[in-house]
Formats: C-alpha cells, structure tokens, sequence
C-alpha cells in the first residue's frame, strides 16, 4: 500500500475528528444555543388580569372596568380592498393612517401592532361586520376604567400608561413600556393591590411567527390573577352631597369618623369628571386641567395649606390648660388693646375666649405660655417656651404628614426655634415677634385634613386615629388605624368644647346650628390678601361625636358664612341622613357670601 | 484472492452506501416533518417520499452499471467528458436558472443538473488520462494537462453562477498528490488557503507581523546556504503580496454579495438576520441537539423553518437537534469509515484506471463531507453543496450513486486486468 494513501488516510480521520470536536463544543458545552433555539420558538404571551373595584363603604361601586377594543394590524397579511371605506369605518384620516401603518411596519412586518387604539365596545360592534372585509387586522381586548359617579376625582386619581421615568424607577422590574399603573390617588397608592398580577402563557411559532402549540404542554404558563377589590371609607352620598355644596367654589371639604379615622368625604373645588382622564380621553383632557388656573388637579384637602385662624385657639387653650398656665375657670381682663379684635373688651376664660374668638385673650394666654419665668432673659425665656410648646403642637397631628393612605399630603409648618433663628438670628426675637402664633397666623400652616383631624381629636378628648381611606383591601379583614394620643388630660377639654358648642349656638358659627343635635365648632377667618378665606371646624354630637369636619372657602370671608353654613349642612346630612334647613342649602348653592 | 472472472461488489461498501441514504432518508422526513399536517414518510407530496424514489432510481441505475461491460467506462471515458462538457456550454445558453444559478436543463416538469455529472465524467477523464501515461514518475507537464482536464468543467460551472459546485473540482488535486505530485504542491495550497482565511480572520498587520517573525525563525533553523535563504524570502514576499492582495480583493474586486458571505463565515453575529442568518440558524439547531439530541421527530428550529433548505444543504442540521452529539459522531464516522473503505478498494486495483477513478470518488465525496459539515457549523462559507447521501435532491443523489457503483463495478473486475 502506497505511503500517500496513508496520509491521505490520516487526513480524512483528523478531519472526522476535528469535526467532532468542533459538535462536541457548540452541542455540549457552549449552551448559548440552546437559549437562542428556544428564544427561536417561544413566544411569550402577557395575559392581562382584571383590575381591582372600587366601593365606598356602603359597598356602592365607583369604579370598574369596561371592555374597550385595539384593532391590531399585522402589516404583511394587510389587504384592503376600498380604502376610502375603511378610512370611514374607523373615523381617522389618511394621513394618520398611512403614518400608523408605517410605524407598524417599521416594527414588524410580521408582529401585530396598535392601528386604531380603544374602540369604544359601540363603534366596534357597527363595524365589526364590515372589518371581515379587511385582512391582517383583528381587535385585542384591554379594559378601561369606568365611573359610576362624576366626582371623588381627586381622591380616586386615574390610570394611565407608565412613563419613561417611572418606567426606570421600577426597581422590581415589574412594568414594562405600554404598560397601564395608578397615577394618582387610591389607583397609584393601592396600585400593588389593584393591578392583579399578570399571566403568562408560552407558545411555540416557526419562523413566520405562525402559532405552532404550547410550549412543553404549557408547563410554565399561568393564569392572571385579577387584582383586589378596595372599598373606600368614603360615603358617596354624602360625598355627592359635600360637592353639590362645593360646586363653583374654591376650597375643600374633610369629613371623617372620629371614631376610626375613616374619612366620610374628601372634597377639593374645583374638581373634574375622573372619566375625563380615563382610557383615550386621558391624552386629548390632562393638558388643559393642568393648564387651568384654578388648578382643578390640585387636590386642596390634602395639599392646600393656610393659617389655620381662630381653629387654633383650642389647640392654644389646652395647652396652657394642661401646663396650669391658666385654669378652666380663672377670669382674665382684656382691654382689648393688645392686638386687633373684633371681640368686645372684658373679663374672659377659656369657654368665653372660645365662643367670642377674643385674639386678646389668646394673646395673653400664649404670652404666658411662651414666657414662663424659666430663664430671667426674655430671649432665652422665648426659647424654652416655643420649644416646649412646638413639643405640644406637634402631637395635634400638625407639623407633620399624618400619614393619609394617600400620595402627596402636604405636612403643613409649626415653626422651630432654628427657623425664628434663621430669620431674626439667634437670640434676636422674643415672644414680640412671633405673637400671630397666638391666634393662628404668622408662620404657622396646616391642610384641611389636619383640621378635621384636630376636630376629631377634640371630639375624643385626647386622642385620634390616622385618617385613611381604604377600610377593606379584597377578602382581608377591615384596616384599623393606629391610635394617637395627646399629652392632655381628658378634664382640660370640657371648657374647651364647651366654648365651641357656644359658637354654634350664640357664637360666630351659628349657620352651622341644626335642632336637636349637639354641634361643636370653631369658624376661622384666614388672613389673605384679596378677600379672606372663610374656615370651620367641628365635630358632633359633643358627647358621642360621630363626624368630624373641617372646611375651607377661599375668598369667601368670614368663617362663619360660607365655612360654618357648608359644615352644618354637611353634619346635619349625615347624622339625620337628609337636610331640612332648605334656606341654608339654598344660601350656600347660592354661593354669594359677601354682602 | 481467487481468481473468478465475476466477483460480487463489496459488501460493506454497500452496505454502507444504504446506510447512509436510510439515515438521510428518515432525516429529510425529520425537517419537514408538521405534526398538523404529515401524511407520512411515504407521501410523494413530502421531500422524503420523493427521495424514496430517487434511492429506488438510483439502485435501478446501479443495476444498469453492472450490466455494463467494465471497459466500456474505460474505453468512453473521453467521449462522455466531452459530451458533458458541452452539455455545460449549452446550460449557460438554455439553461434555467434556479436560485441564482444557471445550471439548470428544464425538459418538461423534469429538470436535470448537467454540473452534477460533469463530475462524473470528470473523473472518468482524468483517471483515463494518467493511467494511459507511460512514465513511472508524473511530471510537471502531466500535471498541468491533468489539471486542465478539471479546470474546464470548473470555469464552466463558474459562470453558470455555481461556484460552490466548482469548488469541488479542487478536491482532485489529492488524486494527483497520490499519482506523485509533490506534496510540496499540497502544502503550498492548504497553506495559501489558511493565509487566505486569517486575512480575513486577523487585523493586516498583525498578520503581516507574524509572517515576518515566522520566517525569521524558519531562516534561524535552516538557513544554512544562500539558496535556502533566497527561497524562504522569496516565499515571505509572496505570503505578504497574497495577504495584501487578498485585502485588496475583498474590497474591491469581490461582490458585495459575495464578500458578504465570506464575512459571514468570519463573523455570523455581525448582522444575525441578514447574510449570517443561515449559518447563525444552522448553528443553533446543531448546537442545541446537546448530547443525545431532542429526540426523533422532535426538533424544533429546523422543522419551524429557522434553518434554510433544511433538507438539502443544511440537513446535517436535522441530524444534530434530533441525535445530538452522538448522531453527528456516527453520521462523521460512517463517512470516515466509508472513504477508508474506498481507499482500501482502490489500493487493491490492479488496473491504473480503476485506482485513479476510485481515488477522485474519495476526493469527491471527502470534499462534500468536509464542506457541506464545516459549513452547517459555522467553519466554512455558505456555498451551498450537499451532503452526499443525505441532502434531498435526485441529480445529486444519482451523481453520487453513479460514481460509486461505478467504483464497486471496476472492482469487481479487479481480477480480470491482466486477461486484457
């Protein structure tokens, strides 16, 4: 046998060999292909679930989903035969067509895209029969928040697709782009609850995407799960109430359970239809309700924030009460000379200081409870005082965020000493310079919800419970708030709601007065520039409150007008369930509160 | 041996020869096999179902091979070359044109690949041709004649658009490396191939660098004598000019279709969905066979039309999603097995003529094997040449059978030289 043919023997077996290495190490060691293959194959389907209702407390629906329709293109199977028809079938024009077919098929030639986005159930329904016509189109369902009722916008917030920036922001890698969350309101603050979680099934396609059976019998793919149902604390009714009342004004409505914590209504004016932003509406609506200036977006009952005003001087009274500055009883003169009052000069305590709203008498007392001897320098004096009576202040659930299961609560101000020392340095102001403190003006500010918080905590005597707005989340048990407690002796607060009961019946409040039932209230006029706001605040029944209250009017006046008028009717409302001063309800329909 | 005058053909040739349809047989089923739709392996209106046919036609013509007298290959050896060759002539005139190339005869629903055959004949030629020379040694003359006798058939296939084809006259240049050229030849051209390959592979000038270093440490080892040292500059210039003009062809003188494909093969993740998506494709059918493969009827990138011609060209890609490592190994070492048998056949002939042809059916088929493999993973262009036995397709399933029966028929007669 020749020498060459052996070689040429050899170069056929090392050429066997070489092979075989070369399959040995694409076919068992390197398993990217094995990856790529089944990304080859698989499709990955997302199945979305049912978002969550919502129901106010008396399980009403407010809002559901309603079926709106894609119609989807898949631009190489496209046939259509009149496109003047087609045009008209679907109400766009072709200019927009044409650019959303080359969109689509800058995507995909063979994967389907959005051609006309949520088709309303109605138009889908007149045209369907027509579409049969058309090839490479069909419709994808989704499903669109409804609303049963035409307010509440503010506290339900809206849906709508995630943004860029959220998108990032999504460390749980969750979303993806196209995707629909909660954006304000209980929709973004309960979003884990309501979204549901999503399904997913596997499907095998060959290389023209064509659907070849599920993929390993289906054995990774799951079912959506549908998200969970929320029931508000609201009521609607009187929620519907509180906005007729509120209809063409500006300024906001808390009403909550003193009891629990679960807020009955939460109105902000103005406000807007929540179907407004839902589905397709929400691109062509958002622009112009941000743009509006009254800012109709804005939710005032927990972003707005003011001086609280005479509100105040019950937070006053029981804190020098509970430091024996003054005692329920002890009488003091006021000339009246010491600021500006609109209260007659006389002998004043806690009670009549309350039902006349006397700022010389609450002069006094902060005077006293600013400087109590504690350091012979006035300076100094100043600073031991405000310090220790912040201390107090901040336990009324002001200063801070009270926690509202809401996003964007504003968390009012209750000035430290370092911010007095920021301003006038440090052991350059005393009690002189920050007096307005007394009866609520001068740098101090809270939201409505703080206020109808500080209602309910009066009501109680001593104590709240964080405001909140979901009282059940799907099968769970009901939500219990946690319960504050304020460092003042239940006895303290007797004069106290005693004066306040008088505003109502003799004092500044007494549109808020309702026969029969025991209203405490405190009004507020809010310094303003232009014309004041008009504030009240109130609980009732005094000796078993069930509601409290707080409302807010901007450039309505006097507290006693068109704040104490609303609260009444609101109170009356809900504990008697309808209102028979028809007079009042008409006067604050009527909405002119200026003489 | 004894000396009958009518031996029976060998039986593990043929043996292997059944084999290897078979398998390709049920393989070509595999590819195109649609749960929803098959109407079994029988169906005419399926790849395999034809190619059952074909495997019958080409048993029946290996029929008619036998009955043919054994000289009779010997004696129209040059008569069938020319007929072929002008049978190549007339396709670039009337020929159809099938997927870019003309190399088509179109006779009624019967097409006919007349380059399918012209290997064939060309075979025969050249085995005609050296077994007639007198001399002992093959000179330089001889060679160039020989050469000639391929290089023909490979212009003609080259301008018919069907390079691939063409390539495959290159394998005969192991029948000339065995009749006694030098093999200094052969490793010139393995040598100029690897060069060509690495230009293309490696940055210029790091190749160029290590062509200089290389031929520094050959002149340090061996370079006794001032012809040595000419010879291993002379040879440095040319593998520089080759790396530099290589450069320069892929820029300016190749297609841009073409030059597309010989990159592909350097870098098939450059444009996965363009021109390297056949071999990107390829790669992950075989390479997510793993070991034991999916199992039969169980692939899913060739039969979902990932792969390409899935049961032609790019069958070995069946192979190994379904077998695994261990198909692939069989199916390489039935064909080693199978080229060592051919060799071992030819190196009991007697008769020049026989040895010759029988070693141009090894250079053939070896090439095919080693090409069409490297290519389905990714070592070699795409240049679209089937895998003998396997690949669907009757032309090149008769050229194959034709070739080889005719091998087996001058064995037979092995014996019967010296009567003549």
């Amino acid at each position: 046998m020749s020498s060459r043919s052996v070689v040429i023997k050899i170069l056929i077996v090392l050429t066997g060999v070489g092979l075989s290495v070369r399959l040995f190490y694409i076919q068992l060691l390197d398993s990217d292909y094995e990856r790529a293959a089944e990304n080859n194959i698989v499709q990955k389907i997302i199945e979305y679930p049912y978002r969550g209702l919502l129901t106010d407390r008396n399980d009403s629906l407010l809002v559901y989903n309603t079926p709106v329709f894609d119609l989807m293109v898949i631009p190489n199977q496209v046939r259509i035969p009149d496109t003047t028809r087609f045009l008209q079938l679907l109400q766009i024009s072709d200019t927009l067509f044409l650019e959303r077919m080359n969109k689509a098929k800058h995507f995909s030639y063979k994967l389907a895209s959005v051609l006309v986005n949520q088709l309303p159930n109605e138009h889908l329904a007149q045209i369907q029969g027509e579409l049969i016509d058309y090839e490479g189109f069909f419709v994808q369902p989704r499903t669109v928040r409804e609303y049963s009722y035409s307010g509440l916008a503010h506290t339900l917030g809206y849906v709508g697709e995630i943004s860029l920036q959220d998108l990032k922001r999504d460390t749980t890698g969750y979303y993806r782009g196209g995707d629909y969350l909660g954006r304000s309101g209980i929709e973004q603050a309960y979003e884990n609850d309501l979204r549901g979680e999503r399904g997913v099934s596997y499907r095998m396609v060959d290389a023209q995407r064509v659907a070849k059976g599920k993929f390993r019998e289906g054995t990774f793919d799951t079912l959506p799960e549908p998200g969970k149902d929320v029931q508000l604390t609201i009521d609607i009714e009187l929620q519907q109430y509180a906005e007729k009342l509120m209809d063409g004004k500006v300024g906001s409505v808390v009403a909550l359970d003193p009891k629990t914590g679960e807020i009955l209504a939460l109105v902000s004016g103005p406000d807007y239809d929540p179907s407004l932003l839902s589905g397709k509406k929400l691109s062509t609506n958002y622009k112009p309700l941000e743009e509006d200036s009254l800012k109709p977006l804005f939710n005032r009952a927990l972003q707005a924030m003011y001086p609280p005003g005479s509100m105040f001087k019950t937070v006053q009274s029981l804190i020098a009460l509970q430091q024996g500055i003054v005692t329920p009883t002890q009488k003091i003169f006021c000339e009246g000379d010491l600021i500006g009052d609109l209260a007659p000069p006389g002998k004043y305590d806690i009670k009549r200081g309350i039902t006349y709203s006397s700022n010389n008498f609450f002069f006094i007392v902060f005077r006293r409870t600013m400087l109590q001897q504690k350091d012979p320098n006035m300076y100094l004096d100043s600073r031991i005082g405000l310090a220790n009576w912040r201390d107090y202040v901040t336990q009324f659930g002001l200063g801070n965020r009270l926690g509202v299961d809401l996003p964007n609560e504003a968390s009012g101000h209750v000035p430290t000493v370092d911010y007095y020392d920021k301003i006038y340095g440090i052991r350059r102001w005393k009690f002189s310079n920050i007096y307005s403190l007394s009866i609520g003006q001068g740098e101090l500010l809270v939201s409505p919800l703080q206020m109808a918080n500080l209602g309910a905590l009066l009501g109680n005597r001593g104590h709240y419970f964080t405001p909140h707005l979901v009282k059940r989340i799907g099968n769970e048990t009901s939500i219990e708030a946690e319960r504050q407690d304020v460092e003042i002796d239940s006895v303290y607060f007797d004069s106290v709601l005693e004066g306040m009961e008088q505003v109502v019946t003799i004092g500044s409040g007494r549109r808020a007065y309702v026969n029969d039932l025991q209203i405490c209230g405190k009004t507020s006029t809010v310094e303003n520039p232009g014309y004041d706001h008009s504030g009240f605040l109130a609980f009732a029944p005094k000796d078993d409150p069930k509601i409290a209250i707080a409302v807010y009017v901007e450039n309505a006046g006097w507290g006693g007008r068109a704040a104490a008028a609303t609260a009444g009717l609101i109170i009356e409302k809900y504990l008697k369930g309808e209102v028979s001063r028809k007079y009042m309800e008409a006067y604050v329909l009527k909405g002119d509160f200026h003489d | 041996m004894t000396n009958t005058r009518d031996q029976s053909s060998d039986p593990i040739t043929i043996g292997l020869f059944l084999l290897l349809t078979l398998i390709g047989w049920v393989n070509i089923y595999a590819a195109e096999y649609d749960p929803d739709t098959s109407v079994g392996i029988f169906s005419l209106s399926q790849s395999s179902g034809k190619q059952l046919l074909w495997i019958g036609v080409s048993l029946i013509m290996g029929l008619f091979v036998y009955a043919t007298d054994y000289k009779l290959f010997d004696s129209f050896a040059y008569l069938i070359y020319l007929i072929v060759i002008l049978m190549l002539v007339a396709v670039l005139f009337f020929g159809k044109e099938v997927s870019g190339a003309q190399s088509w005869f179109q006779i009624g629903s019967f097409r006919l690949q007349p380059s399918e055959f012209a290997k064939y004949a060309t075979l025969l030629a050249v085995a005609k041709y050296l077994s007639e020379l007198k001399q002992k040694t093959l000179e330089v003359r001889h060679i160039i004649f020989a050469a000639m006798l391929f290089m023909i058939p490979l212009a003609l296939t080259i301008l018919q658009r069907d390079a691939g084809t063409a390539l495959v006259y290159t394998s005969l240049i192991l029948v000339l490396f065995r009749e006694g050229m030098s093999p200094l030849v052969l490793i010139f051209l393995i040598t100029v191939v690897a060069l060509f390959l690495l230009t293309l592979l490696v940055q210029k000038t790091l190749l160029l660098i290590g062509i200089v270093i290389f031929a520094l440490i050959i002149l340090g080892l061996t370079a006794r004598t001032a012809k040595r040292i000419g010879w291993v500059f002379i040879l440095t210039i040319l593998a520089v000019g080759m790396v530099v003009s290589v450069d320069f062809a892929m820029n300016e003188v190749f297609q841009p279709h073409q030059q597309k494909r010989i990159m592909s093969l350097i870098n098939p993740n450059a444009d996965p969905l363009g021109v390297g998506w056949n071999v990107t494709q390829s790669k992950i059918a075989i390479g997510s066979g793993g070991f034991q493969g999916k199992g039969f009827l169980q692939g899913t990138q060739t039969k979902f039309d990932f792969v390409p011609e899935q049961t032609t060209d790019f069958i070995f890609c069946t192979v190994g999603e379904e077998h695994g490592w261990l198909g692939t190994f069989a199916v390489i070492a039935l064909f080693c097995i199978l080229l060592i048998r051919l060799i071992n056949i030819a190196e009991r002939q007697k008769a020049k003529f026989a040895r010759i042809f029988g070693y141009g059916v090894v250079s053939v088929l070896f090439f095919h094997f080693l090409i069409n493999i490297a290519m389905t993973i990714g070592l070699f262009p795409v240049i679209g040449i089937p895998l003998p036995f396997f690949s669907y397709g009757g032309s090149s399933l008769l050229s194959f059978s034709l070739m080889l029966f005719t091998f087996l028929k001058l064995d037979a007669h092995r014996m019967q030289v010296l009567q003549r």
